[in-house]
This record gives structure tokens, sequence and C-alpha cells, in this order.
């Protein structure tokens, strides 16, 4: 599982395919959304909204590349022919994605918080932590799922985000209704623990049901 | 293999609804606040619900399939959520109609299972186009199964979701009348229910029959192709094509 | 019960394998014993890539039954993993990353010390050029990196879908104690060179429209009688 992800790593580093096109377009949007809702600036609801709509979409842009190579090369043959575990891929690639997605993060909610935010992110930057890394979890979970669903399409930069974006939406709804008080002037409350649950709660459903059921899907 | 029972579970279905409509008409009476056309309700849950299992079942039907390889399952997954899908469209219709005739909007965002109904009605869209997308049979066939359990899973988390989302200001009939609600309407609606759920039962088997007879006439006409008779195999189908 | 020692390298009786309402494969059996070699011959879409890809557990028989290196496909599929060495058409390397790269993780995968892959590496005269992603090397050099890659974890078995293409005789004579009679280990070789096939094999198949048509030693048979399968 460690040779996969490191291989992933190289590919990414030696032709940066994925996470700076996520980036780009994570900014864009950003740009996009001044213009489209006409504000200098946003906060609270409305910033929780812009922020984890664009990072919904960027993410979906990575996943549907995240199983091209394989598809494409052969890789999917050259790790169903030696003596491992299939699940092991899935674990490798969700971790994959997970750790890209925290990449773009790190670049993109700075560039959020200098564009478009009011309120100055920082103080509630642990409790902020915590929403992202439990929601990129999701994301990393069912965007595996999702695209190696897709990988075997003939359509699949169509089929991917439409596949996707309804079985994210509880995990949008749950991590923006957890950081919008996050994202008020003055910031000091913590986030309410039920949105967290529903998050652990996906979290936990989707990855058991992805593990059990990749098997299948690699076969022929 | 599909179609015992066909006859009985036909007419028991027209005999339940048939019986739902005259109660509808004659016996339920008219809701206080929204009239006449608070009726569609004895539609529109029904249809909701039935479709809701339907894609339950499909997901159960998923399982069987890849635990057991055998591709009725699957047959009977796609059409399961084939039909659900179509109700579906019919109790977002009814939905939105009651919607509009008893609070102006044809939409509101208010009323959490409406929404989330909307929600799992876009993922299982992308049901038949997702097959459609794969040529390989055996494939197609495993990918669809592994999306109806995930899609199946997603449906209870959805709502959960949603609802917790959405502050309802909106009473909704079941809730705020289920316990309240007078007899009339309680058997008015479950004669509704038992009868959607019956007829998509015969729906279900009916099509799974007439998708058998099919794959079977095309394995004939494949064992009689000769020199003369040119066998051409059937294109692209986002249904199964094969038992 | 015969040990996976004494089981030939591949026992089929009368496999069968479909695409959709196509078939591709019926009727085939044979058994090759350890160490032997069968070759393939057949017209393109006779079922060749097919078979192999059945032999290397990377799909299921429809029909019949298989058998390699003594398990069952497809129950003991994931015993015969990494006991067999698949060349396919496809190189199955990874085209931003090194030769070297590829085969460290190859390596990995199949818990390959590294030093085997530089020793391979060495032996098909590519070290020099290990470090350039696979993109820029030319196809008889991805060929012979592909060459690495199969018999990077020592198989049992070797499924070899025309290894010698895009080689020139000085790589071919290379990478013939890797993958050639010399190697020692039981093969299935398809190729289109019909008479370089007869002289490396001790059994034939000749497959026409997924069926076996001719199934007979090496030494009975003459470079005419294969040319009929390709009309």
């Amino acid at each position: 599982m460690a040779a996969v992800v490191r291989k992933d790593v190289l590919v990414e580093l030696r032709t940066g395919e994925m996470v700076p096109a996520m980036l780009l377009f994570s900014v864009s949007t950003f740009v996009l959304f001044h213009f489209a809702l006409d504000r200098r600036s946003v906060e609270g609801d409305l910033a929780a909204g812009v922020l984890w709509v664009t990072l919904l979409f960027a993410a979906v842009l990575g996943i549907v590349r995240l199983f091209v190579a394989e598809r494409e090369q052969g890789g999917f043959d050259g790790f169903l022919l030696a003596p491992v575990d299939r699940t092991a891929l899935f674990v490798a690639k969700a971790t994959v994605l997970f750790c890209f997605l925290a990449a773009v993060e790190l670049a993109a909610i700075p560039a959020f918080a200098i564009l478009l935010l009011g309120p100055s992110p920082w103080d509630a930057l642990p409790e902020l932590l915590v929403v992202l890394v439990l929601a990129d979890l999701g994301v990393a979970v069912v965007g595996t799922l999702v695209g190696a669903l897709g990988v075997q399409t003939r359509t699949r930069e169509l089929i991917v985000p439409i596949l996707a974006l309804p079985l994210m939406i509880p995990l949008v709804i749950a991590a923006a209704r957890a950081t919008s008080p996050l994202l008020v002037e003055g910031a000091t409350g913590g986030i309410e623990g039920r949105w967290l649950l529903v998050l652990g709660l996906y979290d936990l459903v989707f990855g058991l049901l992805a593990f059990a059921v990749f098997d299948f899907l690699l076969e022929d | 293999m599909f179609a015992r029972g066909l006859k009985s579970l036909s007419i028991a279905s027209v005999v339940l609804i048939v019986g739902a409509f005259a109660l509808v008409f004659f016996y339920a009476p008219n809701d206080a606040d929204q009239g006449f056309v608070q009726k569609i309700f004895y539609l529109h849950v029904p249809l909701a619900i039935v479709a809701l299992c339907g894609f339950v079942a499909g997901g159960v039907f998923g399982i069987q399939f890849l635990r057991t390889g055998d591709r009725s399952h699957d047959l009977r997954s796609y059409v399961a959520i084939h039909i659900s899908l179509i109700l579906a469209v019919g109790a977002l219709i009814t939905g939105s109609i009651w919607a509009k005739a008893s609070w102006g909007h044809w939409w509101v965002w208010d009323e959490p299972t409406l929404v989330s109904f909307l929600i799992v009605f876009l993922l299982y869209a992308c049901y038949q186009p997702l097959r459609f997308a794969i040529e390989d049979p055996g494939r197609q066939a495993r990918t669809a199964a592994v999306f109806s359990i995930t899609a199946g899973a997603f449906v209870p988390l959805n709502f959960l979701a949603v609802r917790l989302a959405e502050s309802f200001t909106h009473p909704r009939v079941l809730s705020a009348t289920g316990g309240s609600m007078p007899g009339e309407m309680r058997l008015t609606f479950l004669v509704s229910l038992a009868g959607m759920a019956v007829m998509f039962v015969t729906l279900w088997k009916y099509e799974l029959t007439s998708k058998q007879a099919s794959m079977r006439l095309r394995a004939l006409k494949r064992r009689l192709a000769d020199e003369d008779d040119r066998w051409v195999p059937a294109g692209r189908s986002a249904a199964p094509q094969e038992l | 019960m015969a040990t996976d020692a004494d089981a030939p390298a591949v026992a089929l009786r009368d496999l069968g394998r479909a695409y959709g309402e196509r078939v591709a494969l019926s009727g085939v059996t044979l058994e090759l014993p350890r160490g032997a070699t069968l070759a393939v011959f057949g017209a393109n879409g006779a079922g060749k890539t097919t078979l192999l890809r059945v032999l290397a557990t990377l799909l299921r028989p429809h029909a019949g039954s298989a058998a390699v290196l003594g398990r069952e496909l497809p129950r003991e599929g994931w015993a015969v993993r990494g006991r067999v060495g698949l060349l396919a058409h496809e190189p199955l390397l990874y085209r931003d990353l090194s030769a070297r790269e590829n085969l460290r993780f190859h390596a990995r995968l199949h818990g390959v010390a590294d030093g085997r892959a530089e020793e391979l590496l060495d032996a098909v005269g590519m070290a020099r050029r290990a470090d350039e992603p696979i993109r820029a090397l030319s196809r008889g050099m991805t060929q012979r990196v592909a060459i690495c890659r199969a018999v990077l974890h020592q198989p049992e078995l070797l499924l070899l879908d025309e290894p010698l293409a895009n080689l020139d005789p000085g790589a071919a004579a290379g990478v013939a104690p890797l993958i050639g009679r010399a190697s020692g280990v039981a093969r299935v070789l398809i190729s289109h060179d019909v008479e370089l096939g007869l002289a490396e094999a001790d059994m034939v198949l000749g497959l026409r429209g997924g069926q076996p048509e001719i199934l007979e030693p090496a030494a009975a048979i003459r470079p005419d009688d294969l040319k009929g399968l390709y009309r």
C-alpha cells in the first residue's frame, strides 16, 4: 500500500497534473464568486457555503484523474498481478486523494482568507482544522469509490461529477454548518457537536462500505 | 422464473388501487385548511415511500448479486431501481403540485423530506447513464451493483443530514397528524400505500418476465443462426442482456 | 493429492470465456507440463490474448475449468498471483516514471528486493538509461524494461504476448536467457512469427474464432499447417 502511495506522489511531483489544477481552480472560483455575489467580503453562512462548494468542485476535478493513469497505462493489471490484497489499492488511493486535498487546502484557505473572507479565521483555526480533516476524509473515501466506478465508463468526466455531487451533499451540509460560526467576526464559540457527529457517521458508513465493496470493482 | 403469482398480484393491485381511489374520493374527509387538493397526499406520499423502498431493495439485490454472482439478481436490482425512478418523478411532481396548492410555491426548501428526496432522485438518475457507459456486461453489472449498494446506504444518511439542516416551519402532515390523523384518513392512506406497494411489485414482476422472455428469444435465435441466418449481437444497452 | 510442484503448469478443460454475447474462447482443453513451452497461433481476434489473460488470473473463466500451477481458477487465483509473469501487449509501465522507479514499484508490490531490479536492468542493457521517464524511451527499450517487469519476481510460468516485438537482434539475444527456452520455466507464447514460434515450442495451439483448431506437439507441425489459420 505504501508503495502505491509513494508512486502516486512521485507521479504527481513529476507531472503536477492534479494539485496545481485543483488549486488554480479554487482560486479562480473565489474570484468568480466575488463577481457573482457582488460582494467585497463574505462571512458566516455565506463564507462557509462559498468555501465548501469551491472545495467540493475542486475535489471532483481531482477525482476524475485519480484512476486514469491506472486505467490507461495498465496500472490496474500491474496491481492485480501482484500478490497483494486488492483493498490495499482503495486505501492507498484514498490516502493519496486525502493528501492532495490537504495540499490544495493549505494554499486555498489562505487565498480565501485574503480574497474574500471578511473576518480573520486564525482565531478559530484548530476547530477549522478538525472540520477540514473530517470532511476531507469523507471526500477522500466517497471520491475514491466514485472515481473507481467512473474510470470503467467511457464518459467518465461527466459521470464522476454527477455521481459524486449528490453523494457529497450531506457532507457539505455538515461541513458548512459546522464552519459558519467559525467564520464570523470574533469567533469564539466551538462547533456544534452534532455536525461533527454527522461527518463522523458519514465517514464511518462510507468507509466501511467502500472497503467491503471495492474488491468487486476490480474483478473481471 | 419470475412470473409466479403474476396473475393474483395483478388482480390484487387493481382491487387495491380502485379501492383506494374510491376511498379517496368518497370516504376521506376534506381537509380543513387545504381543501380538496390535500387529497393529492394520498398519491404523493405512497409514491415517495414505495420509491424509496424500491431504491433500497435495489441495493439489497446488488448485495445478493455480488455475493452469489447470479445475474438474475442484477436484473432484479436494475428493474427495481428503474421503476422506483419513475415513481420518484411522480412523487416529485405531485409534491410540487401539493406545495403550490398549499403554500403557493412550486418548490419549498423548508420541507426536509422533499429536499432529501430530490437529492436521492438526482443520485439515482445517474444509474442508467452509468450502466450505459460501461460496455462489458460483466463489469457493467458489478459496477451497477456497487453503485446500488452505495446509493442505498446513502438514502438514510441523506435524510438525517437534511432533516438536521432545515428547521422546518411547516407542519408535515405525516408527523403533525400522524398521531391525530382521523380514522378515515388513516384508512384511506393505508389502502393507498398498500395499493401502491402491490402495484410496484406487480410492475416489477411484469418487467422482469418481459425481459426474461426477450433474453430467451435471443438465445434461441442465436442457437438457430447458421450460414443463412446471420446472427448479430445486440448493441449496447443499460439493461442486463443475459442471465 | 498432488503438491503444487508436481502439478502441470497449465491444465485447461473445455475452457470458455465470453464477452457479452460474443464468444471469445470455447472448448479449449490442454495440459502443459512444467518447463515446457506452448506456442499459440491465430489471426487477430482469435482469442489468444483472452487465453493469456485468463491464465494470468485477470479474467475469470466463464465455462469449463482452468488450473494454473496446480491451483483452480478463479477460486484459488490469489495463490497463483506472484508466481505468474505476464508480458502483455501494453508494457504495463507508468509513462511518467523512470524505468528504475517502475521496477522498484513492482518490486515492492511483489516483495522483491531492489537489487534484483538493478540486476535485470543490467542484464537487458538498460542500466544507463534507467532514470529517464518511460515516455522518453523508444519502443524497443520500453519492451526491454517491460520484460524486466515480467520476470522481476521469478515466476514459475511466463505468459508472453509477442515478446520480441520491437526488439533488434542484439536486444533479442540479451533477453533470451530471461524469457527464452534457457530460462527453464514453463511458457505460453504468442507469436506472429510462425517459424520462430515453432522453433521455441514443445506444443502448439492454433485458435480460430476462439476455438482450438490445432493442438499438437510441435514436432508434428510444419509452418504451412499454421498458415491456414490466418486465412
